[in-house]
């Protein structure tokens, strides 16, 4: 009974137990709330993944009422993917932020904070199992809004001026995305993204041209492609990512840089794979050719910026961007190889920036502010954290041993099958000023000395360094030990294809 | 197998567990040492009776499976450093005490992670097990190189990591990806995996080339002209760290890896037929040249080994580049036997250092006197280096000039004997100087004697070593031998 | 072609655009928000516009009449109505905020503050 409803349970429990927050209106009552529910849906997560690898698509007919009538719910393993990733990451966090949290936000907000952080992380899994368009617009602006109020309670008041922004450009993102939907209803006259996809195919009025090809289509395609990149940040499209990550509570900004970011990617896959089939806008619209120079050109010139960044949690923001610029290459090839190392670097960079910015979290706790030159020599008083910074740091450049490195590979063979010498170079140039800026932060955090008559620092509580340092030997594992993830990647980009096959 | 990749890793544990107490310490690194080399002796037995032996570990991705598998040059590399370990672990314990170094614990225990990565990199199956272990090597060595903690050693740790991890990540992980692309294997596989794809008309020569660039310029630890300059500066570590892995380890598995791509990714025909093989060589013939003549003008003695280890590094590269089967043959063994000899030169550094506190080469004069052993070594050392009798050095440098010879590049053949000519200049003036010149006057002496006991075992092993080389070169060529199959000259 | 016969087109475009340049352009943060809606409000149009069937009738069921009017569309829209809502009024409140802590709502002297900050 109830693994015939895991589906929905998992989205549901923490979208109800954002109002029991309110209404329990303290920190702590409030916080337990959240972590009971975010961890059973973590378990609700892998137990879907595991299903889904071993029966395909999960279907879910909401409230009995059978497709394309009723609103289906659907899961793919590239979305059970994404939900493990998103689920994961939250069981991480929520232990994590209930010391940092006291820190950074006034008590009278706290319950307020679990709210939305339940709200935002509800609405990203809502869109894993959406199975119409007009349903991930829905739980895309329901993330959406509860993130911008999660930034909005930075303690550095250009939180608000970056929330404000954040605000402006993510609606209208949101906006775009609705009004390409809005197309592609007119045109076809349903929601489903599987009906979507075969009546795309089918012939348009004139008998001659089928639907994908007609003018409304491809503007649809258009503005879907422009909304969707403002989400996930792609560059050029990036500027509003920076200050949200940097200014945002340090727990706000691991969950975000770890989650939202992927699941807007995974609206991408939804967008490109399988309302349209990868032919679709693959020759309707010269989307490899625009796609992944911006991605590469993202990746290098993002790299680049970083290296200038005088704040660590500025650096990794623009670093996340050109991390973004890896996935969406991959994705961009459109291949299967492509595909895997999109969705594999998708998962990695959330283990990897999720346990740097964990790390800068604990800095925060005990130095109380995030600017590079004032945290000379922390990570020799602070060696947990050092040590997760290292390994976040290597997995970040792709050091060998790390995840970082399993996707990075994954990326070059992908591009080199199609040989694109041009791109793989560029995204070792990339990688390289990654060093660059990794080497940057350890320099200041290890070899500096501590200022002269500093009082010497503790390590950060253990409610945050455990999670933190649990984070941090993923990447190791992942890299090392567990080729689980690899799989679950090459299983979703292989299903992926397989529809556009169909 | 898994003995000897996990023994020392296992000594590394223990090393900081004990580190309280460093007689435990020690003697736990020396049993782990013993039990390594004990484990890699057994699996040459198990090769010589022409087992398979494999190892499979995972496969993340496609393309990318760490595996181990077992064969001659491996073999032969995993001999050498295994046999040098705990011989090396003897010198440090009496280095490292007589010199008070600090933070003796993680010295231990981060050689010997060094030398379990380095196992795992001799055995690995396929490049990309091959290239992760590389870059494991690189981390894993150093804290060693800034073992020191002071301004000098993180500078010259930024150069040994910029450089390293630069050209690897750069370059060398390119070459691994471009293969894996055209062949759709990093397998090393007897003649090569390119070959096919070469006849089927999927690359052209000229691409290959360019990916053979990739290799012998991305593997910085080959230390090639202009890729060169992180040996100098890794010198500020230890000594024992200079001798073990900045002689035989680290740089070792740097013309390791290219003897390994041109062997077993390239295969020795193909690699004879590509253009870019002459112009690599003579880069590789620059370097021989161009390093030994700084070698003779470095005061500081460890700069001068450092600068002669470079050109002995591009030997194996001239040999590896040049392609035919002696040269081949000359670059294997000159694995082993330039690893005698230069950890040989280097425990002399690193006794005189201990001893007389001298760093110096014009300040060595009329040593020998006080310390006789040391320089008696340090001689044998020189003349392996240079490749005269009686010391193993001969035989490597040998074969490497007749494998030159039968390619037809005279001029290639020449680098070679003026390279020994300026060996004998900056390294036979050494202990010339020991024993012929008298004291110099105008320096303290502080009236020292002979280094540690447990120096001068390590020392008199490896110089023994070198000549059991001399005598017995069979024991080498046995395994190079066979490296050089399947090549048509 | 006839142009004017797909004036909701028209509406909603010219709509749409002249609510993308107020929010690109205006310095003042609340007039950002108005235009802001204006650029979804554009979008609703169109959506509601769509729903409409040539003779159709209103969406309930009737004796006689075949040709409904497309509900879907409208239903939606409330759904989106509702988003709308609530990003003005977070974006509103986000402005009382930034008064608060900036003295200002003129996005220029906001920057400026925090340049020299």
């Amino acid at each position: 009974m109830i693994a015939e409803h895991a589906i929905i349970l998992a989205v549901v429990l923490p979208l109800l137990a954002a109002p029991l927050c309110i209404l329990l209106g303290r920190g702590f009552l409030s916080w337990i709330a959240a972590s009971a529910s975010v961890w059973t849906s973590f378990g609700l997560a892998l137990h879907l993944l595991n299903r889904v690898l071993h029966e395909g698509t999960i279907r879910y007919a909401l409230g009995g009422w059978e497709a394309p009538v009723g609103i289906e719910y659907r899961l793919d393993a590239a979305g059970a993917l994404v939900m493990t990733v998103v689920t994961a990451i939250a069981s991480i966090v929520l232990p994590y932020s209930y010391t940092s949290v006291r820190r950074e936000i006034d008590e009278h907000k706290h319950h307020w904070f679990y709210a939305c952080l339940l709200l935002c992380f509800s609405g990203l899994l809502g869109i894993t199992v959406a199975g119409d368009a007009f349903n991930i617009f829905v739980f895309l602006e329901i993330s959406s809004l509860s993130t911008y109020v999660l930034v909005s309670m930075g303690r550095d008041r250009r939180a608000l001026t970056a929330a404000f922004k954040y605000l402006i450009i993510g609606t209208v993102g949101a906006t775009f995305y609705l009004l390409g939907v809005g197309f592609m209803y007119q045109m076809t006259g349903t929601l489903n993204i599987e009906d979507l996809s075969q009546r795309l195919l089918a012939m348009s009025g004139d008998g001659v041209t089928p639907v994908y090809e007609t003018t409304t289509i491809r503007a649809a395609l258009s503005f879907l492609t422009v909304g969707i990149s403002l989400k996930v940040a792609l560059f050029p499209l990036h500027v509003w990512l920076p200050n949200v990550y940097a200014y945002a509570p340090s727990v706000v900004s691991a969950f975000l840089s770890a989650t939202a970011t992927k699941v807007a990617i995974l609206i991408f896959l939804r967008v490109f794979y399988t309302i349209d089939g990868k032919a679709i806008p693959f020759e309707a619209l010269p989307l490899a050719q625009t796609l992944v120079p911006f991605a590469v050109a993202g990746a290098v010139v993002a790299s680049f910026i970083a290296v200038y960044q005088r704040d660590v949690k500025r650096l990794l923001a623009y670093s996340s961007i050109a991390q973004v610029g890896y996935m969406i290459c991959g994705i961009g090839l459109a291949t299967a190889a492509g595909l895997e190392s999109g969705l594999l670097h998708l998962f990695n960079h959330a283990l990897m920036k999720g346990t740097l910015f964990l790390a800068i979290g604990c800095v925060v706790y005990r130095v109380g502010q995030t600017r590079l030159e004032l945290l000379r020599g922390v990570g020799r008083e602070m060696p947990f954290t050092a040590a997760s910074i290292v390994i976040g740091g290597a997995s970040l450049i792709g050091v060998p041993l790390t995840a970082g490195f399993v996707s990075k590979w994954a990326l070059l063979t992908a591009v080199l099958a199609e040989g694109r010498w041009v791109i793989a170079v560029l995204v070792i140039v990339s990688s390289l000023i990654a060093v660059v800026y990794v080497a940057q932060i350890l320099h200041v955090m290890l070899i500096r000395k501590r200022p002269v008559g500093s009082e010497r620092l503790r390590e950060a509580p253990l409610w945050m360094v455990v999670p933190t340092f649990l984070l941090a030997l993923s990447n190791l594992w992942y890299g090392v030990v567990d080729g689980r993830a690899a799989d679950a990647a090459r299983a979703a980009a292989a299903a992926l294809i397989e529809e556009v096959a169909r | 197998m898994l003995v000897a990749l996990i023994a020392p890793f296992v000594g590394a544990i223990l090393a900081v567990l004990f580190g309280r107490w460093p007689n435990v310490r020690e003697g736990l690194s020396l049993v782990s040492g013993g039990i390594t080399f004990l484990a890699v002796t057994q699996v040459a037995m198990a090769l010589h009776a022409g087992e398979q032996i494999a190892l499979t570990v995972l496969e993340p991705v496609a393309g990318l499976r760490l595996a181990f598998d077992v064969e001659p040059l491996g073999m032969l590399f995993a001999l050498v450093a295994s046999l040098l370990w705990p011989v090396t672990t003897l010198y440090a314990m009496g280095y490292m005490r007589e010199h008070h170094e600090k933070n003796q614990t993680r010295f231990f225990c981060f050689f010997a992670i060094s030398i379990s990565v380095v196992m795992a990199l001799a055995f690995s199956a396929n490049l990309a097990t091959l290239f992760v272990c590389y870059e494991a090597l690189t981390l894993a060595t150093f804290p060693l190189v800034t073992h020191a903690n002071d301004r000098s050693a993180w500078r010259a740790g930024r150069v040994y990591l910029g450089i390293l991890m630069g050209t690897s990540i750069g370059l060398l992980l390119l070459g691994c990806v471009a293969v894996y692309g055209i062949a759709g294997t990093t397998d090393f596989t007897t003649g090569g995996v390119l070959t096919g794809p070469l006849s089927d008309g999927k690359v052209s020569k000229a691409t290959l080339g360019v990916v053979l660039g990739l290799f012998v310029f991305g593997t910085g630890k080959a230390a090639v002209m202009p890729m060169h300059r992180w040996l100098p500066n890794a010198m500020v570590a230890p000594t024992p760290v200079s001798a073990l892995l900045h002689a035989v380890a680290v740089v070792k598995a740097g013309v390791f890896t290219i003897l390994k791509v041109v062997i077993y990714i390239f295969g020795i025909d193909l690699v004879r037929d590509l253009d870019a093989h002459t112009v690599l060589a003579y880069v590789a013939g620059f370097t021989v040249v161009a390093a030994s003549v700084i070698a003779m003008g470095k005061d500081n003695l460890k700069e001068r080994l450092a600068y002669s280890t470079i050109g002995q590094l591009s030997y194996i590269v001239l040999g590896a580049l040049v392609a035919t089967q002696g040269s081949v043959e000359g670059a294997g063994m000159h694995i082993a036997t330039h690893a005698a000899g230069k950890i040989t030169l280097f425990f002399g550094a690193g006794a005189i250092l201990v001893a007389a506190h001298k760093k110096n080469v014009s300040e060595l004069d009329g040593i020998g006197k006080r310390m006789p052993i040391t320089m008696a070594c340090f001689l044998v050392g020189s003349l392996s280096i240079i490749g005269l009798p009686p010391a193993g050095g001969m035989w490597s440098k040998l074969l490497l000039v007749e494998g030159t010879a039968a390619s037809g590049d005279w001029l290639l053949v020449g680098t070679f004997l003026v390279s020994s000519l300026l060996n004998i200049v900056y390294l036979l003036s050494i202990p010339m100087r020991a024993f012929l010149r008298p004291e110099r006057a105008d320096i303290d002496h502080h009236g020292h004697g002979e280094a540690p006991l447990s120096c001068r075992i390590a020392m008199v092993t490896t110089a023994t070593l070198t000549f059991l080389l001399f005598v017995r070169p069979d024991l080498v060529y046995y395994l190079v031998q066979s490296l050089g199959q399947g090549a048509s000259s | 072609m006839d142009y004017l016969g797909l004036f909701n087109y028209w509406v909603f475009i010219v709509l749409m655009m002249c609510g993308f340049y107020m929010l690109l352009s205006a310095r003042n943060l609340v007039k950002k928000v108005i235009g802001l809606n204006l650029f979804q409000t554009s979008v609703f149009v169109f959506y509601i516009s769509t729903g409409k069937v040539d003779g159709g009738a209103v969406p309930i069921a009737t004796d006689g009449v075949d040709v409904y009017s497309n509900p879907l569309p409208h239903v939606l829209i409330l759904t989106a109505i509702v988003v709308g809502v609530a990003s003005t009024a977070l974006g509103l409140a986000l402005i009382l905020r930034i008064k608060d802590e900036y003295g200002s709502i003129e996005e220029d002297e906001v920057d400026l503050q925090d340049a020299l900050s």
